[in-house]
């Protein structure tokens, strides 16, 4: 049995600790917003410009002037402040963001992440994500353990362009969780979703990592 | 008083184009993007523009329309996604894209407007965006150097300003308006309200109008919206 997307997420929402200011990426990482224990009270950012960002709006509330970085309408709190992009990615850059949560294409055993380009599809641009990694004190990573084809997304390398270099902290997927205590050190098999052996993970994944127990 | 309010969109432009010249643009998304004189742009007819913009709007909006007239010979921006009509030209070879991470993008922006040439980030360090920069070691980190940028035409969208120039932004539609209008040899801002002198508190004025150099009323306000999400108000 793997994790669905929002098991995952929730997994991921147990690393918040309260006061966290956390930038959540776009796609699964967003669920993590909905997984946040009553006792912890985080700020999400945007880096879009919004410090304290709200729920969706009801169809009442839609107002265009509040988007988030997905361009999605939100709403404000009464916490919120709006800053310039400048501002915004000096929170980023400075290191005043606890934690940011993102999805990945490739993760590597050294911490290398790829999530921002397919060589010989049309590029996107990499947008906020090679300034999260670059700033933001601590990464976890959600994504699938495989690629859509099968193979395995936490690799001994990255074959795709990077986002960035020794930047990953955590990886969860739907078959376990890695961690490692700073960056200097390997990853390690912390956690399995219900009725995944380790075998099964091994086979599913190319890089090198310990295991906990050891 | 030096007159800093323009009747129109192509009064404001007028004198200030040329072929192959840079304009930078506020706006994340369709969000805060300078709509009016998007459009006076493309009346304009001016051509082999290099435009400075996080992102390049949507088909049949925003700077989409410039690229659809293709008026824009190279973009300089963090995201393109959503516009079919850029992907077409980028690969026919007909237009140039310059990746910029948005965080550098906007302090280059900043940067250039402050009159600071280049500047070192961590950002992009051992990345495709590195290639080619120079690069160097502080305090046992390596950071890449990025230059700031210095266009000849900013234009930029504010929710109100003075006559003089002063510019307040509404919610997340500031973005990158700030560092848009400081980047401007000439900088033209479009407004949904102008007010009167003193009607701004000198505490809340988010752009001073010495960045500013020439001002018109918004007369586009359709402000898109690209992913409308809402949740019942039920659930709520």
């Amino acid at each position: 049995m793997s994790w669905t997307r929002d098991q995952m997420a929730a997994r991921a929402a147990q690393e918040l600790r309260d006061g966290y200011y956390v930038n959540l990426g776009i796609g699964i990482p967003t669920l993590v917003a909905n997984h946040v224990a009553p006792d912890i009270d985080i700020t999400l950012q945007s880096e879009n410009g919004i410090l304290g960002l709200g729920a969706f709006p009801t169809e009442a509330e839609v107002d265009p002037d509040i988007i988030n970085a997905g361009k999605q309408t939100v709403t404000e709190l009464d916490r919120t402040s709006y800053v310039s992009s400048a501002d915004s990615f000096g929170m980023i850059r400075g290191g005043h963001i606890q934690l940011s949560v993102l999805g990945a294409m490739e993760v590597a055993e050294n911490g290398d992440l790829a999530n921002w380009m397919v060589p010989g599809k049309m590029v996107k641009g990499p947008g906020g994500a090679m300034d999260l990694v670059a700033g933001v004190r601590r990464i976890i990573v959600l994504m699938d353990h495989l690629d859509k084809a099968g193979s395995p997304k936490f690799r001994r390398a990255c074959t795709l362009p990077l986002t960035g270099t020794n930047v990953v902290d955590m990886v969860i997927t739907n078959l376990a969780v890695f961690e490692r205590p700073d960056r200097a050190s390997p990853f390690r098999l912390i956690e399995r979703a219900p009725g995944v052996t380790l075998d099964q993970v091994r086979d599913a994944t190319e890089a090198r990592f310990e295991v906990s127990p050891a | 008083m030096v007159q800093k309010v323009y009747d129109s969109a192509g009064a404001a432009l007028d004198g200030m184009v040329r072929d192959g010249m840079t304009i930078a643009a506020g706006g994340f998304g369709l969000c805060g993007i300078p709509e009016t004189l998007i459009d006076a742009l493309v009346r304009s007819g001016v051509r082999d523009l290099t435009i400075v913009s996080n992102n390049a709007g949507v088909d049949d909006f925003g700077l989409g329309r410039l690229l659809r007239t293709r008026q824009v010979r190279k973009m300089i921006s963090s995201y393109v996604g959503e516009n079919r009509e850029f992907e077409r030209q980028y690969l026919a070879g007909d237009l140039e894209i310059e990746f910029s991470p948005q965080g550098t993008l906007a302090e280059r922006m900043r940067a250039g407007g402050a009159g600071i040439p280049a500047f070192f980030t961590r950002t992009g360090v051992g990345t495709q965006i590195a290639i080619g920069k120079p690069t160097a070691d502080f305090d046992g980190e390596l950071y890449v150097m990025e230059r700031g940028i210095v266009a000849d035409l900013a234009i930029v969208k504010a929710w109100k300003a003075d006559p003089y120039g002063n510019l307040v932004y509404r919610k997340s539609a500031r973005n990158f308006n700030p560092m848009a209008a400081t980047c401007g040899r000439v900088t033209i801002a479009e407004v949904e309200q102008l007010v009167d002198p003193g009607a701004i508190d000198p505490d809340h004025v988010h752009t001073p109008g010495v960045f500013v150099q020439r001002l018109i009323r918004a007369t586009c306000n359709e402000k898109r919206i690209e992913q409308r999400t809402t949740r019942s108000a039920h659930a709520a």
